[in-house]
């Protein structure tokens, strides 16, 4: 552990660097191969979409040992032909998701699979979805995405800069865009609970944006007044000195999502719990990559093309500097030749 | 880098914010003993019960009808109906915004199906004349010996059984079809009724209002207007009664299968306008005028969800909440002992504090708003301790950044401050919006988890203001963090200054 510390030291007087604005392309190469992945997987199978989205209703009947054969068997009784899934759920439950009844007809199924397995219907534990609820909820998710976005940007366009906010948000549909598309991947079902989950993330991928940020700005406050650093040198200081924190408020994040996760699929099998935390354990991951991977070199290259920075970028290129661009093999440019005005630093090599 | 080296003022008295922090906490949990609230209320999907979302049915042409009113209008009538139900503790709630609202209905228990069968039924208003009508008791056997005109023995039979006081005759089921002959009781329960299949029915009015008798100042009577078609059809049926004896010249206006009004018609009415007299007041008259006017639900309703969790599951799922949430919080406190050593209890310490705080509030809130806590509202909680544990690292790291920069630990802790208080309200800010947002935007288990998530990240600010600023600038006053202990958190090897003054 102190060794991790010691090194974050070293990544905050950028003794050790790494060049997370040079390699830019690598960063945006990997990004857009998920990126494409998710838009193959999305028109080619789609989302797993819960009975929430379809209309449809669901009973899990919790008893010793249920067999799905019973199961089916009351659900025929009962006179339901809609095509109805039925799964074990633990090894106490049985699970039968039909499509959308009547309020009738949920009755008689309820009833049919009380009598098969023996159990009161006050036992079983129903979910009734008619058939527009999923589009009133997808509804709602996308004005929250879009009201978020929009207030979002004005807002860190207020209390950082405003293409600090163009890349951030750009991060954030990075991040919501590639989870969606590891969901329809890998065919995880997609519940409410999972948009509330993608929603969350949004506020979560921006927080470590914002921290990073913050230290840009400050590197960046009168960069122009001298000729030492180019901006993105200074943005690639800032991302390798936040680099440790952002790592620590990741995996501090990270471990009571797991919890949830853990707890909720291997406990309580499906539902509320283990469908948010998925959601949200992927959006994490995606996220602390967005905020170092992709957040900081976005904006240096929007910032870059500004006059100002260009002339800045001329300067220390005349000085003898390295621009961190230029060169693939800069990996450690800021750290030999670059000069650094960190008080107290000590001559090493 | 922009590093201003100016002396920080260090009038900060920790001491002091911490007594006033204690002082608000203390007066918190006092506050619980005093409100006798022991513990949080839980949400149906952690105790057993049934939650119905209803959705407004809006047909083409018809967005305009779904206005706040009518909503308003139709949670007053569906809690009548769920009151009648006579479960303790059932909510009638419009949830969401403006004109896009839905009607959330919770019940504990196991009275599911009714729940479900009983609120969204839209049963129509009905204009019936009345064929017998007989106090609300049940009539001793000889009574109901002789049927009136057009009755059959069975429906006489009936109504000689039916009694009115027993409150399941007066839930109101509203499975009448207009074209029954049917027994039915009164609102109050003091009268029942034989009534002919309906002749005029609610939608056939255009216009209801209470109003006043200007000349007795006193007497409130209801003005009803009818459309077209409603003028034809009460024209017939009144001119067709007003000359019956009685009770067969009223005519009974029924609403969910019962009576609301049983007025006597004095003369026969072609023109579409009818006055109902009686002795009203003028509740009574504003009430029947709505009736009138809005039918039984101002809207129709489309079931949107139907939630039945049995006690076995909702106990179930409280209990993997309460374990994901301390396992969690278990998993956070291994990590900062691990990587911030001594310091890290502090960060044990506030996140200490921010459950209390916590838990205090959802009891508060439980007794003030109604707040129950829902297995969302848990994951909202569990979630928040990475939130909380966030801003923490974002102040340690900035603080091991200044002294990096060669502070020492007491100035560090001040100047770190000014940094990472920036840096954690915009982030908190952010989440603050998205915990808004999804507040707004969303039914039902949605906002349980919108309303834990702001809440934690209001208290958020609130420790990390009052409790490990000042904790920490505490402890930085004393030798064993100051000096750099190897186990402080603090020490130059774990901050890599040690490497380099080697080097």
């Amino acid at each position: 552990m102190s060794k991790l510390s010691g090194l974050g030291g070293r990544l905050y007087r950028g003794e050790t660097s790494v060049n997370f604005i040079g390699h830019r392309r690598r960063w945006y190469m990997v990004s857009s191969v998920f990126i494409l992945l998710s838009i193959g997987a999305l028109s080619v199978q789609g989302l797993h979409l819960g009975i929430e989205f379809k209309g449809g209703s669901s009973f899990t009947v919790t008893t010793p040992n249920p067999s799905v054969a019973d199961a089916r068997a009351a659900i025929e009784e009962a006179g339901v032909n809609s095509e109805a899934i039925v799964q074990l759920v633990g090894d106490n439950k049985v699970r039968v998701q039909t499509g959308a009844l009547e309020q009738a007809q949920n009755n008689t199924v309820q009833d049919a699979l009380a009598a098969k397995f023996a159990v009161s219907a006050s036992t079983i534990d129903t979910q009734i979805i008619g058939p527009s609820w999923g589009k009133e909820i997808t509804r709602k998710a996308l004005y929250g995405l879009f009201g978020f976005l929009i207030v979002v940007m004005i807002y860190l366009a207020m209390a950082l800069e405003p293409k600090m906010a163009i890349s951030a948000i750009i991060a954030v549909i990075h991040d919501v865009f590639i989870t969606v598309g590891i969901y329809a991947l890998v065919g995880f079902d997609v519940t409410p609970a999972t948009i509330i989950g993608f929603l969350t993330i949004l506020g979560y991928s921006l927080y470590d944006t914002v921290v990073v940020f913050d230290k840009v700005r400050e590197n960046t406050k009168s960069i122009t007044s001298s000729s030492t650093k180019t901006y993105s040198q200074a943005v690639n200081l800032a991302v390798n000195q936040t680099i440790v924190r952002s790592t620590n408020t990741s995996i501090v994040a990270l471990l009571p999502v797991a919890a949830i996760l853990f707890v909720g699929a291997g406990l309580l099998g499906a539902g509320t719990l283990k469908d948010l935390s998925l959601a949200l354990f992927i959006g994490l991951l995606v996220g602390t990559y967005s905020s170092i991977f992709i957040a900081p070199p976005v904006l240096a290259q929007l910032r870059e093309k500004e006059p100002a920075m260009q002339a800045l970028a001329k300067r220390v290129n005349a000085r003898g500097g390295v621009t961190v661009e230029t060169s693939s093999t800069a990996v450690t440019a800021v750290n030999g030749r670059g000069p650094r005005n960190q008080p107290k630093r000590k001559g090493r090599k | 880098m922009s590093t201003t080296n100016k002396p920080i003022k260090t009038t900060s008295r920790p001491g002091r914010t911490l007594a006033i922090l204690g002082l608000i906490l203390v007066a918190m949990v006092s506050l619980v003993f005093i409100q006798g609230s022991t513990s949080v209320r839980l949400g149906l999907d952690l105790r057993g019960g049934t939650s119905v979302t209803l959705q407004p049915r809006i047909a083409p042409g018809d967005e305009g009808k779904v206005t706040s009113e009518a909503i308003d209008q139709a949670v007053s009538i569906i809690r009548q109906r769920v009151n009648s139900l006579g479960v303790a503790e059932s909510e009638v709630a419009a949830q969401g915004s403006g004109t896009n609202r839905q009607i959330v209905i919770s019940v504990p228990g196991d009275t599911g199906r009714r729940v479900v069968d009983l609120v969204g039924q839209t049963a129509e208003l009905r204009f019936r004349q009345v064929l017998a009508s007989a106090s609300g008791v049940p009539a001793a056997a000889d009574a109901a010996a002789t049927p009136a005109a057009g009755v059959s023995a069975d429906v006489n039979a009936k109504f000689a059984a039916l009694d009115c006081t027993k409150p399941e005759n007066l839930q109101g089921t509203g499975a009448d079809a207009p074209t029954d002959t049917l027994v039915a009781c009164d609102r109050a329960g003091t009268t029942k009724y034989i009534l002919a299949p309906a002749e005029v029915l609610g939608r056939q009015i255009s216009k209801a209002s209470a109003g006043l008798d200007a000349q007795a100042g006193s007497n409130w009577f209801v003005s009803l207007t009818f459309n077209g078609e409603g003028t034809a059809a009460f024209g017939a049926l009144t001119s067709r009664v007003t000359s019956l004896p009685e009770p067969t010249n009223q005519v009974a206006i029924v609403l969910d299968g019962l009576v609301v009004s049983s007025p006597r018609i004095t003369e026969a009415i072609p023109s579409g306008n009818a006055q109902i007299t009686g002795s009203f007041t003028q509740l009574e008259a504003q009430d029947l005028a709505n009736v009138l006017k809005y039918g039984a639900l101002p809207l129709a309703f489309d079931r949107g969800e139907v939630q039945q969790v049995s006690p076995t599951l909702g106990a179930d799922q409280l209990n993997a909440g309460l374990l994901a949430g301390g396992l969690g919080l278990l998993l956070v406190v291994i990590f900062t002992l691990l990587y911030y050593r001594a310091l890290g209890f502090v960060t044990v310490g506030s996140l200490a504090i921010a459950g209390l705080m916590l838990y205090v509030l959802f009891l508060l809130m439980g007794e003030w708003i109604g707040f129950t806590l829902t297995l969302a509202g848990i994951a909202g909680a569990i979630v928040a301790i990475g939130v909380t544990a966030d801003s923490f690292i974002v102040y340690f790291e900035r603080v091991r950044d200044e002294m990096r920069e060669g502070r020492s630990l007491r100035t560090a802790a001040e100047t770190g401050w000014v940094r990472a208080r920036r840096t954690i309200l915009v982030a908190d800010f952010v989440s603050m919006i998205a915990a808004v947002l999804l507040y707004v935007f969303s039914v039902g288990g949605v906002r349980g988890f919108a309303f834990t998530l702001g809440l934690t990240t209001i208290i958020d600010l609130i420790i990390i203001f009052w409790f490990t600023k000042p904790a920490l600038v505490l402890i930085s006053r004393s030798k064993f963090f100051n000096s750099g202990h190897p186990l402080s958190g603090f020490s130059p090897k774990s901050l890599g200054l040690s490497v380099a003054k080697e080097a």
